[in-house]
């Protein structure tokens, strides 16, 4: 299968029948490691795939708001998540490049994708450890779930035109073309980090997980307070972050170098689920769910880029 | 008071009042005689954070040279203050006013700092593993990268995050265990104490080796 992934690629450029193979490609691989026998003997055998319980068929994450209205809790807080290929197990040749300039992109979005964003944002910034970590959107949870249906414009979207939506509002720039080499890429290290996966299952860890309602009304003066002892030694005490080198060290929270307000990040509701499970970085976790809500509404109370979809 | 006798304080202190936010001449050159000869019954910073601020390796006395000058200040004030013990530095703190701490800090941040790429090439079996937890962290037990707060290759977030590149391995390690075992409490909101609690005795050796001279 590998090889022959590589023949596709050995003229230089991509074919369109690759996305169709990495597709077809991440069938195979589920079912080979689905095979009991075979799983025993695989690299990891204890590895046990969290699987969510998967109540509900409409998952499906808008980009404005109210992302996993129907995503179910697990019933017991998963330790056991699914886990995506160590970094230095990444594959060398064309393939490998792909995926490693997929990796560069996600990471360093402002270096590598330069003219497609539109703020001070990475994508990493929202999806923490490269995409990786459980509860902060990791790209294996999401690219197992596409394509799929989604309510908001009654059609199957792509795992592209989920990329598109994050470039379009949480970077408030311009899509890749979908056969671009920036899409390519992206997609190619979202394959790669869902080796092993089980396609069309939510895997316990994506998105963020369900937060409680709080026990008020969210309240952006409570959340202030929050922020202060929290949030502003990284985020600035203007919430406008922390720049070294004329580079974010910590991203901007709102202004005009943040996520505009069509971004999934612009409902209260994600921001507090990412707050919650997240921040403060190295300490998530630690807020009360109330102080999660309040400090979410009070990020989402402040000026940033309009919605593109809005006319003015 | 010394604090009256001295001249630069005194300069250093009309600059303020005038409103004046850069360092000035007066509080570079103030600093560096307080580490060079001492004042008072206050003996010179060098003799423990040597000739040039570089520090003492094997005794485990930081390397002062390039540090953040906001970051000093708050060392000095916290060992002063008790939130911070070391019988070595406390008293040395304890003894210096306000103004002086500003002169001395504004001294040893102008002094260059580390440089990648000096010092000997690291590459023993724990080098990968000290690369990682600075570079990636250890997110399986909820860990951010060490450079996620103290910056790229760790040259520090001014003014809360301290540069830790090219600290050396001693005093990291000390540090990590002080967090670890509750000895040192002044970091802002836990955090660092919240880093120190994932790392085990391995990961510190490893780390602490990394840094002192990260590539
Ligand atoms: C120790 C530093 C630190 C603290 C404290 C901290 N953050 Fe963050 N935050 C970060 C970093 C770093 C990122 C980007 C993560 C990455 O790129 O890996 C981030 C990302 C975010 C994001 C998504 C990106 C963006 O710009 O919108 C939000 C929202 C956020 N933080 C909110 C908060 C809130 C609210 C608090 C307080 C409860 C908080 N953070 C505390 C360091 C911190
Ligand atoms: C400002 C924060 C932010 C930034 C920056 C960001 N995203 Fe997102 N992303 C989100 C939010 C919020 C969601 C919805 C998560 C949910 O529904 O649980 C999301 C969802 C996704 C999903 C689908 C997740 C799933 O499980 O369905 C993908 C894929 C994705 N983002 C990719 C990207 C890419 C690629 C970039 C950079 C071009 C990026 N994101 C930048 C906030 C962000
Ligand atoms: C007798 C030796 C000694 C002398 C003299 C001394 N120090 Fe120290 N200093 C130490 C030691 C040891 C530490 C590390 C303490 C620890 O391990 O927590 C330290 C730590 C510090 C720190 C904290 C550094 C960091 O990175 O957090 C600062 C700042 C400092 N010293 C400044 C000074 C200044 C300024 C002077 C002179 C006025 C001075 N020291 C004189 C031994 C000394
Ligand atoms: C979530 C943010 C955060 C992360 C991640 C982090 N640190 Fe820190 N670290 C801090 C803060 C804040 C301080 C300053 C504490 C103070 O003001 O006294 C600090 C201070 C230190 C110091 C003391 C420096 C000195 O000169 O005394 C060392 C050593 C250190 N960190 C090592 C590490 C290592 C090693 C890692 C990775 C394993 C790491 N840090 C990860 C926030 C962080």
């Amino acid at each position: 299968m590998n090889r022959l992934l590589d023949r596709l690629t050995q003229n230089g450029k991509f074919h369109p029948m690759w996305i169709v193979l990495a597709v077809t490609g991440v069938l195979i691989v589920a079912s080979i490691v689905f095979i009991p026998a075979r799983y025993e003997g695989s690299k990891e055998p204890k590895q046990k795939i969290a699987v969510a319980d998967h109540a509900a068929a409409e998952t499906l994450p808008e980009p404005d708001a109210g992302q996993h209205e129907s995503k179910p809790e697990p019933a017991v807080i998963q330790t056991t998540h699914f886990t995506p290929p160590a970094e230095r197990d990444m594959p060398t040749g064309e393939m490998g490049d792909m995926i490693k300039l997929g990796r560069n992109i996600f990471v360093h979005t402002q270096v590598y994708a330069k003219n497609l964003v539109g703020n001070g944002l990475n994508c990493v910034n929202c999806h923490l450890d490269a995409g990786r970590k459980a509860d902060s959107a990791p790209l294996w949870g999401a690219y197992v779930m596409f394509p799929a249906y989604r309510s908001k414009n009654h059609k199957v979207n792509s795992f592209e035109d989920r990329l598109a939506g994050c470039f379009r509002f949480s970077l408030n720039g311009t899509p890749p073309a979908y056969n671009s080499k920036e899409m390519l890429a992206l997609t190619s290290y979202s394959y790669w980090l869902a080796t092993g996966a089980p396609t069309g299952k939510e895997l316990a860890g994506r998105g963020y997980p369900k937060l409680d309602k709080p026990p008020r009304q969210p309240d952006a003066q409570r959340g202030a307070a929050v922020f202060e002892k929290n949030c502003a030694i990284c985020h600035g005490a203007d919430g406008l972050g922390t720049k070294v080198n004329a580079q974010y060290a910590f991203p901007p929270l709102w202004g005009k170098d943040s996520f505009n307000a069509g971004a999934g990040m612009h409902s209260v509701k994600n921001a507090a689920a990412f707050i919650k499970a997240n921040m403060p970085l190295g300490k998530g976790n630690s807020l009360s769910v109330q102080e999660a809500w309040d400090v979410a509404q009070f990020v989402d109370s402040h000026d940033r880029p309009p919605d593109p979809r809005v006319k003015k | 008071m010394t604090f009256a006798r001295n001249p630069a304080v005194e300069i250093g202190l009309l600059l303020l009042l005038a409103g004046q936010a850069g360092v000035s001449h007066a509080d570079v050159k103030a600093g560096e005689a307080i580490a060079k000869s001492g004042t008072g019954n206050i003996s010179a910073c060098m003799l423990c954070h040597g000739l040039n601020g570089e520090g003492r390796p094997p005794a485990g006395f930081p390397r002062l040279a390039g540090q953040n000058r906001d970051y000093l200040v708050k060392q000095l004030k916290d060992f002063k203050a008790k939130l911070r013990t070391n019988p070595l530095m406390r008293p040395i703190a304890s003894a210096l006013n306000t103004a002086q701490m500003n002169d001395v800090a504004d001294y040893y941040a102008s002094l260059p700092p580390w440089k990648p790429g000096t010092g000997p090439a690291q590459n023993t079996a724990q080098t990968p593993r000290g690369a990682q937890l600075a570079q990636h962290g250890n997110w399986d037990k909820g860990m951010p990268a060490c450079f996620a707060c103290h910056g790229a290759n760790g040259a520090g977030i001014p003014p809360h995050f301290p540069s830790i590149a090219g600290q050396n391995a001693v005093y990291i390690s000390n540090q990590l265990n002080a967090w670890k075992a509750g000895t040192r409490i002044n970091d802002p909101e836990g955090l660092m104490k919240a880093v120190a609690d994932k790392l085990s005795p391995e990961d510190i050796s490893a780390v602490s080796a990394y840094l002192a001279n990260p590539k």
